[in-house]
């Protein structure tokens, strides 16, 4: 469980490593301030979705699922994909109503990035390798934390150079694209070091 | 021009999708450590984004403008489903490689981004040639990554030798760093640099659209 969770955490970073949500890393690192935002939004998205996902393919669309029905022979899990963007779309809308409700700050805190949420390749990337991994119910709960705070990690500490490096002024717009991709590059690099670690 | 062309043309180097728009980088990133990947990729995202444009531009009538964005999301997945599909049936191996790429096409940036952007306002025709056009466009991005990936980590390309290797009594070392995640992000960078310094001598006096959605 904790190889699982440093693992998802650092060695497979979701981000640096398999290049989920980079759209999202790139626009969202602005300042570290909305990061950290982004970043937890992150977090409780994905520790909410990925076990959620896990029982619906496991309860609903896993070969064999409807069994206790007399269906035993329907495979529903080309569906999945469509289940699981569709239930990731309600939670987060779920979760937005709710965050409103009971936690006001938090919910101003977290704004916009909500709803962009929806399409963060990181969310869905997610679910999809707790799918093709064949996690249990608590790994993927484990994974989805881990990942999430990995992915958290990464968004918090690109914003941290970006502002150290563009200054309040910023670089001229067209030149400083390719320049995030370089910064990002690099900490890819020092990510893969973890690559070497071997965990007991 | 006619508006059929330009809307085929603009994507392609100009308003690319990748090195311009700034979208879809996660799986340019991902597919590109050789060329039939990212060909494969392309051709993939490219059968979405027509089909998705189509269907979005014929419904841009009756899709209530609150729910649009489930509405969009539920086409765009039912066509990944059939690609997702289509492929795992007939290229097997392939498909394995891409692993859950094909299906992260659904939340690709480029294909809501010209849903919302484009399909949503424009008629059917020039949807059609707008979703090839940025297809094309992200295609011509992820071979030329691909190409150069491939080329100095195994010597040749699509099977063919063009570095005679050392091991087989060649002179070229494979540069095994280029096989590896950061290598994506720099040559990535490098192409950016590459389509922005082209666009400029293109299009002189237009304003740099400011690529990243914020």
């Amino acid at each position: 469980m904790i190889t699982l969770f440093l693992n998802s955490l650092f060695v497979e970073n979701l981000a640096l490593a398999f290049f989920l949500g980079i759209c999202t890393l790139l626009g969202g690192s602005r300042r570290v301030s909305t990061a950290a935002g982004l970043g937890v939004a992150i977090v409780v998205v994905m520790a909410v979705t990925v076990p959620l996902n896990h029982l619906v393919y496991r309860l609903l669309l896993a070969p064999g699922a409807w069994a206790w029905a007399g269906l035993g022979q329907l495979d529903l899990s080309h569906l999945s994909l469509i289940c699981f963007i569709g239930l990731i779309a309600a939670t987060v809308q779920i979760l937005e109503m709710v965050l409103d409700r009971f936690f006001p700050a938090l919910s101003r805190a977290l704004g916009v990035f909500l709803p962009l949420i929806t399409v963060n390749c990181a969310i869905l990337g997610g679910s999809l390798f707790m799918l093709n991994r064949n996690y249990s119910l608590a790994q993927s709960g484990v994974f989805a934390v881990g990942s999430g705070l990995g992915w958290a990690l990464a968004v918090v500490a690109l914003a941290a150079i970006r502002e150290k490096v563009e200054g309040d002024e910023g670089a001229p717009e067209s030149g400083s694209q390719a320049v995030v991709f370089v910064t990002v590059g690099l900490m890819s690099t020092a990510y893969l070091a973890f690559a070497g670690v071997r965990l007991p | 021009m006619s508006r059929l062309t330009t809307a085929f043309r603009r994507p392609l180097l100009e308003e690319n999708p990748v090195s311009v728009q700034l979208l879809g980088i996660c799986s340019a990133l991902a597919v590109t450590k050789s060329l039939a990947a990212a060909l494969v990729m392309g051709a993939a995202l490219t059968s979405v984004l027509v089909a998705s444009n189509a269907l979005i531009s014929l419904l841009r009538n009756v899709i209530p403008h609150a729910t649009r964005l489930v509405l969009q999301i539920t086409i765009i997945a039912s066509l990944v489903i059939v690609t997702d599909q289509v492929l795992a049936a007939f290229a097997p191996k392939m498909s394995e490689q891409l692993s859950i790429f094909v299906s992260l096409i659904i939340t690709n940036c480029i294909i809501l981004g010209r849903a919302e952007a484009f399909a949503m306002t424009h008629g059917v025709g020039e949807s059609v040639a707008d979703g090839l056009g940025n297809g094309v466009g992200y295609t011509l991005l992820l071979a030329a990554v691909g190409a150069v990936r491939e080329l100095l980590t195994q010597g040749a390309v699509l099977g063919f030798s063009l570095l005679p290797l050392t091991k087989d009594g060649g002179w070229f070392e494979p540069l095994q760093i280029l096989g590896l995640p950061p290598a994506g992000f720099f040559l990535i960078a490098l192409f950016i640099w590459l389509t922005r310094l082209l666009r400029q001598r293109l299009v002189k006096p237009a304003p740099v659209a400011s690529g990243a959605a914020r």
